[in-house]
């Protein structure tokens, strides 16, 4: 189910922090592809561009009591035509933008996603920038067209987390997702619970046939 | 990356609820689809919008003024410009269940369904009776008419249309609520309450037209079941206003495949003799890149009344006043929210005024504010204001009053079988989203000829890590 911002319970000396993760980024640069690794450690070489990454969770343990749960939304490929609603962006703890190392101009659709979020989403939400496919670079290193120090250096200077990345190989996958964990507000995890806990807010699941559809009013 | 599919089984226009569910559930039934609007933003006519948006959008306040900015920050405003609630146990809840929708989604009850009795001095606000101890406590009846009640609301929950025998030796389907009432013996004032606080009628038409008992006992039961789903009232209402409905469904279409154009004109409609076959079409501000022509195939077309103006007709007029508030609404247990319904005979109308308000318990506003809104069926074609003005009385003090011309309710002059293009309504007056799964059923029958099953709508579906 959909958390709503950071929602924590400390039970003992664990805890448990669920934040919802956006993704962002031009088409077909692996959006989809570093979620699967990361959630499934799969791989798919032939990808159609994204039909059904609908609703994707991941747990990371930090430390032997510490527990974040990633809930991650996909774009859908609502990126393409500049169509994402603003629900997508709404209470994100966190977001991967993510280009692609061997494209030129990926990096520069990925500074206009981080303006946009800087727009639309929470003054503190925590983005990391993910230059992808970093695979293709290790065999033919002349394919490489963002140097690592330029988009490191655009990542210091706006604030983000930084990593090169392969879904293909999966790595620095693991490593990306952690360092996002890790600077997520854990102490601060609002009162809110994600569904259903707060006053007055109500889970819809479907009626058991026969306890409601024909039984007597309730007046 | 740029390219638009040559063609498409379903092209969409508009992105109000109506289109967003048609969109979604053909999505998931495989159909490749297109979806398209002129505006930059999703919902159309059932959009919500921030505070500055609904001033530019009335335009009530002088040139070089920002009275928006009294408000606090624009963007914690999301008013609805339609005013419905969901029935907790209405067809769109379960359209929401069925498709996962709601885990795009979070709601909330509403917290009261009240009622009007008397007019002017004497007026008084009672709260609706959701159970039987509420009914027993109730103002809205004396002691010997709540036993009346107790027994009417026990015969409408072992009503079976198939079953004689629970007709109570009425012939169901040929006499009239009136003479259901009758047999109870029901006092004027209940009936009137039951009719339009629990059946949700806005006109008397169903008391004295026959055959019409099995649709009013059906809506009493909705109303009961809601109630119970959850308790308070039978309504719940989505976080961040009812805006977010159309986008949650556009999720899911275009997790299923569909692809999505937000402020793109549509040119030109592409007929072949007199079916429509495809579109030609403008995507504008591409963030500085140069707008984007295309023309594109489409086996049927599916669009709001604003994108064919020549094939639709006007069936009546809306009367609605969107009202800021800093205080609930006298007489509702200080509710964050709630309906109040004013029947018509109260005030002598011949259809109800409703009043919704939500408040910052619903993430639509900030803190210390409630929005109201104020709206009935248009009855004369002056003297609007003085039309809704018996609830204006109910709102006490009102910061900002936001109203416009009366709406035109539009619905499509033929089927869309001749032309190909299925056009749905407008968004009517009544309170809840029935009549408006109603029209997604509606259209759904007609441009695919077969009945739209909501029950298990994804089961066989194969989504890519959709396994939590």
């Amino acid at each position: 189910m959909a958390a709503r911002g950071p929602a924590g319970t400390r039970g003992g000396s664990t805890r448990f922090a669920q934040f919802k993760l956006v993704l962002l980024g031009e088409s077909a640069v692996g959006k989809s592809s570093l979620v699967l690794r990361f959630v499934k450690d799969q791989f798919d070489d032939f990808r159609e561009s994204t039909i059904g990454a609908a609703f994707l969770t991941q747990t990371i343990s930090l430390d032997d009591n510490t527990t974040v749960k990633f809930e991650i939304w996909d774009t859908a490929g609502q990126e393409r035509y500049k169509s994402l609603a603003p629900m997508y962006y709404r209470n994100a703890n966190c977001a991967v933008v993510v280009y692609d190392i061997t494209q030129a101009s990926s990096l520069d659709k990925a500074k206009q996603w981080v303006k946009e979020l800087q727009r639309q989403a929470n003054e503190n939400i925590i983005i990391a920038l993910a230059g992808n496919k970093l695979d293709l670079v290790t065999s033919h290193p002349d394919k490489r067209a963002i140097q690592t120090a330029d988009a490191e250096a655009y990542a210091r200077e706006a604030g983000l987390l930084f990593f090169e990345t392969s879904a293909k190989t999966s790595e620095n996958v693991r490593e990306l997702f952690t360092s996002i964990a890790k600077k997520l507000p854990l102490d601060q995890a609002g009162p809110r619970n994600p569904r259903a806990g707060g006053r007055g807010g109500v889970e819809l699941r479907s009626e058991t046939p026969g306890t409601n559809a024909n039984g007597p009013c309730a007046c | 990356m740029d390219e638009i599919a040559p063609e498409y089984d379903v092209v969409v226009l508009g992105t109000g609820l109506t289109e967003c569910v048609l969109s979604g559930v053909l999505s998931v039934k495989g159909k490749k689809v297109l979806h398209i609007d002129r505006n930059d933003h999703y919902g159309g006519e059932a959009a919500s919008v921030n505070i500055e948006a609904l001033f530019k959008k009335y335009g009530n306040y002088n040139k070089g003024e920002e009275p928006w900015k009294k408000y606090g920050r624009v963007n914690d405003w999301n008013i609805d410009l339609v005013p419905k609630l969901l029935m907790s146990s209405g067809e769109l809840t379960n359209i929401l269940v069925s498709t996962d929708v709601t885990r795009y989604l979070e709601f909330r009850q509403v917290a009261g369904s009240y009622v009007q009795q008397y007019s002017g001095a004497k007026a008084a606000v009672a709260k609706v009776p959701s159970d039987a101890g509420e009914a027993l406590r109730s103002s809205l009846m004396g002691i010997f008419e709540k036993r009346r009640m107790k027994s009417f609301i026990e015969w409408i929950g072992t009503f079976n249309e198939e079953d004689s025998a629970s007709h109570k030796g009425l012939n169901i389907n040929t006499c009239t609520m009136k003479d259901v009432y009758d047999k109870f013996g029901l006092e004027t004032g209940t009936r009137d309450f039951i009719g339009h606080a629990m059946a949700l009628y806005q006109t008397d038409d169903y008391l004295t037209e026959k055959g019409r008992a099995p649709e009013a006992i059906e809506r009493i039961r909705l109303y009961g079941n809601s109630v119970s789903r959850y308790g308070k009232s039978p309504y719940i209402y989505p976080l961040y206003g009812l805006g977010e409905l159309p986008q949650g469904f556009a999720r899911l279409s275009a997790i299923y495949g569909g692809t999505y154009m937000l402020n793109t004109n549509i040119d030109e409609i592409i007929y072949e003799g007199s079916k429509a076959v495809g579109i030609k079409a403008t995507m504008q501000d591409r963030g500085g890149e140069e707008p984007m022509k295309f023309t594109t195939k489409a086996k049927k077309i599916l669009a709001d009344p604003s994108y064919f103006p020549g094939k639709v007709q006007v069936t009546g007029h809306v009367l609605k006043a969107i009202c800021i508030l800093n205080h609930p609404l006298a007489g509702t247990d200080n509710s964050d929210s709630c309906q109040l319904i004013i029947p018509q005979s109260q005030v002598g109308r011949n259809h109800d005024i409703y009043i919704a308000v939500v408040s910052s318990a619903h993430s639509v506003c900030p803190k210390g504010y409630y929005i109201a809104i104020v709206s009935t069926i248009a009855e004369t074609t002056a003297n609007h204001h003085l039309e809704l003005a018996p609830g204006f009385e109910r709102l006490g003090k009102i910061e900002e009053k936001f109203m416009g011309p009366p709406i035109p309710l539009y619905e499509p002059l033929e089927s869309g079988v001749n032309d190909n293009i299925f056009i749905s309504k407008s968004y009517d007056a009544t309170s809840h989203f029935e009549t408006t799964t109603d029209d997604v059923k509606d259209i759904y029958r007609r441009a695919e000829g077969h009945e739209l099953v909501v029950e298990g709508l994804r089961e066989g579906t194969n989504l890519v890590g959709d396994d939590n």
